[in-house]
């Protein structure tokens, strides 16, 4: 057990990528090996990380201290530590990476998209593993850093070689490129963009730890940076600029409107595990840093910006609902739902209350499942009918029973439906900004609210009418004459354990908030209200 | 004065020195066929140089001689080490490319050694004219290396323009140096640093250092004085390139550098404004230039007015605000030492892919992934570590300078900090393209697949020590600190 409590993460990071150098090794034609040991690593994390809940210690959390710590040099000439940990926050997003990771891998099994190639493929999903683990763990700002663009490369490959190949019309381009070309692209420049700034904000904050703290020592560590943070020390001018920055580089990939427009391309060019992969935990990786990392350590400056954030998420609820609406391709429309689904959670965590951040949370875990379910079944449709378009589709249920249940059941959850998971993350985070944090607008944050609620309405529009366009009806002519196969074994045991887990977590939501509920809580009682307080005392 | 002189500390160049003796000999004597024991001698040579290097650097002691103008110290060390492994490496991809085209081997290697014996000398250089010669003995060979191909036009120009416009620095260098000297009577860096304190308001002293600043400004490359750059780089047999985008590259920065930091650092208000400005028009003309390229040896050149861009933002952050110099000298001389190998793979990529496609337009490298994997990957590795992605190398040095500008401080700073990481972005596009059309494209023609098409053995070592170094720097940075720390004896002595 003592092996289990040092090493214990650094296994559940580094198994994939243990995984992908055994596959690198393994011959290209012995597919079943190389899937058995893709499965083999992914499952290993998996069940590793079962054990990490098993050993961790429910009771209490308080904000800032983490287990299954690990803290060794890594560079020491800039001080930058090999620190990982996680915490009730960060336990959740963890399993939930492992967890998609394996499914993705079963439902590999038999989709291969072209050029096929399964051994690549499998090596760029085991690095794509190792970055996600590692971001969610990394309690190191230059780790994180590091984590936070492992997953770009893999993803640029699985959008750039097995993305959509269809030619597409590209303002400013004379020819027509193929989709998979510009998304692939335009995916890898818009993150790093943001990425560049948010590396000068972690850098500004190690320059100035060394001013404030008492040893004078520079730190990149995230767990000094918040004690100081809590103390106050960053401040001002400087404050907003670190807030600024590393506000981009989160924004972008979560990703906030107005800098979404990689995500409809990107997810929809993506073959559809990575599609799933994207959608579940990629874009966690950005609304995970906003909690780990811009609100802890720049408390005030959080409370600052913290409108602005509601504004824009607001935006981008009705504005990805609206653009759903608008959409004739099914995987596009589902591609812009995250753009809705992820407003509520920055909705959430902008309130920085206790309620605002669970409901953050467990809307990341839902969104992950219920999204990344969706991308599966729209793989799968357009796997069986070679094509998205919905006016196309319809009649599905009829064709396929199976498939098009799965379908109606995951809309439901994706639109809210009370009962399953969906549900509590838009639902509390709309009651979250009814009451935020001491000293926000509340004008700002209540018309939030009431925006939210009508974006709500918008969700369950948009998915209704995807529903009845694909699913009800009378199947078109063009399909009289072909036979479909529905759900195969390999699609269930991927897909039934989605489902499961958006039917426990919408009826016992208490096994997300069993451990983020006191983390949170102890987040927002220690570290954002003394600084509310103290702000509103001294700005008036 | 002393003239007593320590043959430790000559020792690696001695080595050299005997080296390019023994290929000029060789090459005398031995019959056509058996000339390609040049080049064993050559690889054998720079490898030996490595030994003195190494003893020395364990001793750790400073030497100075000449009344300190020629100093082997830990910096001087670090340096020479680098200039050594680079041509190391560059000479592993030479073997088989100069070998098969039936160039003047033993003249070759005679030239490339020669022009690294200048760069060494140059490092430990700490008086005018020792810089200046061995400045010129790093850059005089490479005018006859780059017209290698006699019969190639392309090879004529390249050679043609870089003479010409290279003979025009080197005099706007030689003018300025003159009037360091008329000025301060002084030839050594130490005097003239003491002599000039106090004088920036002297005219003579701002034209001398502008002067002084063009000069170099050609010999790295820096925009507007790059023009050169891409058609030499294209023109040029690709290991002269590679060896002009490192070794020469390198030589030209730290020599200006020493300049700048040991002989005008009380006058910094003079150069630091002069500097900022080469480096944003570096970085953003080289890399909006790079975004339009259709060869791939004229991207890399593009890349490297880039990259030389970036490696002037330290200094000319630190410089403009008047902040302490030594985190930006060791911030430069860490992304000098990470860019030295990780170019030097990409042109060992190169090199390897041109036998496949047989050519140097991008074009032709759609699908190289499918024909061959290997390669593909080390195409990814070596054009993403230049594009400065984690886990690889190139990832510290960006993360290195844009620290060092971080630790300065201020608004000129912070301004120049932006500007670098939105070409940062803009680079990863050309980067990435390259990539994308080995890895992404589909093929367009038939690659080269009988044997002559496969890397030669030696090529092979080349990519697997710059592969090897890539990944290992990328993960473990702490490699690549020592470098920087090397560098700051400069400061302390």
């Amino acid at each position: 057990m003592e092996l289990f409590e040092t090493w214990g993460l650094t296994l559940i990071v580094f198994l994939p990528l243990a995984g992908a150098l055994l596959l690198g090794l393994l011959p290209k034609e012995n597919e079943l090996a190389l899937k058995t040991v893709a499965l083999l690593a992914s499952l290993g994390a998996f069940v590793l990380s079962l054990a990490l809940i098993s050993q961790f210690d429910f009771s209490g959390g308080t904000y800032n201290s983490y287990q299954f710590e690990v803290d060794e040099t890594w560079i020491g000439a800039i001080n930058a530590q090999y620190h990982l940990g996680v915490d009730g926050i960060s336990l959740p997003m963890l399993v939930l990476s492992t967890f998609v990771m394996v499914l993705a891998v079963i439902y590999s099994w038999n989709h291969w998209e072209e050029p096929k190639n399964p051994k690549a493929f499998l090596i760029l999903m085991m690095i794509l593993a190792t970055g996600m683990n590692g971001t969610f763990v990394a309690l190191d700002l230059v780790l994180f850093f590091i984590f936070f663009e492992v997953v770009l490369l893999p993803m640029y490959f699985m959008i750039g070689i097995w993305g959509d190949r269809t030619p597409r019309k590209i303002p400013g381009f004379s020819r027509e490129v193929e989709t998979r070309l510009y998304a692939s692209i335009k995916f890898f420049l818009f993150t790093l963009f943001g990425s560049a700034f948010m590396l000068l904000g972690f850098l500004a904050l190690y320059f100035k730890s060394g001013e404030v703290s008492e040893l004078g020592i520079r730190t990149f560590d995230i767990v000094e940076l918040t004690k100081l943070g809590g103390l106050g020390a960053f401040t001002g001018n400087f404050a907003s600029l670190v807030f600024g920055a590393m506000f981009l580089g989160f924004a972008v990939k979560v990703p906030m409107w107005p800098f979404h427009t990689w995500l409809p391309d990107a997810h929809t060019a993506a073959p559809t595990v990575g599609s799933v992969l994207l959608a579940a935990i990629l874009l966690k990786l950005g609304s995970y840093g906003f909690i780990r990392i811009s609100l802890p350590i720049l408390p005030e400056e959080a409370a600052n910006w913290a409108p602005a954030i509601a504004i824009l998420a607001v935006i981008g609820i009705i504005y990805g609902s609206l653009a759903c609406l608008a959409q004739t391709d099914m995987k596009r429309l589902i591609a812009f739902s995250s753009v809705g689904h992820m407003g509520f959670v920055m909705l959430g965590i902008a309130t920085m209350t206790d309620i605002g951040i669970n409901a953050a949370i467990i809307g990341m875990v839902a969104h992950g499942l219920i999204t990344g379910l969706l991308f599966f079944l729209a793989g799968s449709m357009s796997h069986r009918y070679h094509t998205r378009e919905m006016s196309r589709l319809g009649g599905n249920i009829k064709l396929m029973p199976v498939m098009g249940g799965i379908l109606a059941f995951t809309a439901m959850a994706s639109l809210g439906l009370p009962g399953l998971a969906g549900f509590w993350g838009e639902f509390m985070s709309l009651v979250g900004s009814y009451n935020p944090l001491d000293g926000l607008s509340l004008g700002v944050f209540r018309t939030a609210m009431v925006l939210g609620a009508i974006g709500t309405v918008l969700t369950a529009g948009y998915m209704l009418w995807m529903l009845q366009q694909v699913n009800l009806g009378e199947p078109s002519a063009e399909w009289e004459s072909k036979e479909f196969h529905d759900v195969d074994r390999f699609e269930l045991a991927a897909w039934v354990p989605l489902i499961i887990l958006i039917v426990v977590i919408g009826f016992y939501p208490k096994v997300i908030f069993d451990a983020t509920t006191d983390t949170v809580t102890s987040l927002v009682n220690t570290v954002f209200n003394a600084e509310a307080v103290a702000s509103l005392g001294s700005g008036g | 004065m002393t003239f007593q002189i320590d043959y430790l500390a000559f020792a690696p160049e001695f080595v050299v020195i005997g080296t390019l003796l023994a290929v000029f000999a060789l090459d005398l004597i031995l019959p056509r066929p058996q000339k390609y024991w040049t080049a064993t001698v050559a690889v054998a040579g720079t490898a030996l140089a490595a030994v003195p290097l190494v003893i020395l650097a364990v001793e750790g002691e400073t030497r100075s001689m000449f009344d300190g103008s020629y100093v082997v110290d830990e910096f001087a060390l670090v340096l020479k080490g680098l200039f050594v492994v680079a041509v190391y490496l560059v000479f592993l991809m030479s073997h088989h490319y100069i070998e098969s085209d039936r160039y003047y081997q033993g003249e070759y290697y005679f030239l490339l050694l020669s022009s690294v014996l200048g760069s060494m000398v140059m490092a430990s250089a700490r008086d005018l004219i020792i810089l200046f010669v061995a400045l010129e003995l790093t850059t005089g060979p490479l005018y006859l290396l780059a017209g290698w191909r006699k019969g190639d036009v392309k090879s004529n120009e390249a050679s043609m323009k870089y003479f010409i416009l290279g003979v025009l620095s080197t005099a706007f260098l030689l003018y300025g140096m003159s009037f360091l000297y008329g000025l301060t009577g002084e030839v050594t860096f130490s005097g003239i640093a003491e002599a000039t304190a106090g004088m920036a308001d002297e005219p003579a002293l701002i034209l001398a250092i502008l002067f002084v600043i063009v000069g170099f400004g050609f010999k790295i490359a820096a925009v507007p004085f790059h023009f050169w750059a891409p058609d030499t780089y294209e023109g040029a047999p690709t290991p002269v390139t590679a060896y002009l985008s490192v070794n020469s590259k390198a030589a030209g920065f730290v020599a200006m550098l020493l300049v700048m930091y040991l002989a005008l650092p009380s006058v910094s208000e003079i150069w630091a404004p002069a500097l900022w400005v080469l480096a944003v028009l570096s970085m953003t003309v080289g890399n909006l230039s790079a975004l339009r390229q259709s060869n791939i040896v004229r991207l890399l050149a593009y890349s490297s007015v880039a990259q030389a861009g970036f490696m002037l933002v330290p200094f000319a952050s630190a410089a403009v605000v008047g902040a302490d110099l030594e985190e930006a000298f060791s911030a430069t001389v860490i992304y000098l030492t990470i860019y030295a190998v990780m170019n030097l793979g990409a042109f060992a990529v190169v090199i390897a892919g041109a036998r496949k496609t047989r050519s140097g337009e991008l074009r032709a490298w759609s699908g190289l992934g499918q024909a061959d994997t290997r390669l593909a990957v080390l195409v990814a590795v070596f054009f993403f570590s230049l594009a400065g992605i984690p886990p690889l190398a190139g990832w510290f040095a960006k993360f290195a300078m844009f620290r060092s500008v971080m630790i300065a401080g201020g608004t000129a700073t912070v301004v120049l900090a932006v500007i670098a990481a939105v070409n940062a972005v803009i680079a990863i596009y050309y980067y990435a393209r390259v990539v994308k059309t080995v890895w992404v494209d589909d093929p367009i023609g038939e690659f080269a697949d009988d044997a002559s098409a496969a890397p030669a053995g030696s090529l092979r070592l080349a990519l697997g020590l710059s592969l090897v170094f890539t990944v290992l720097v990328g993960f473990f940075p702490a490699i690549a600190t020592f470098v920087g720390d090397a560098s700051r004896v400069l400061a302390a002595g």
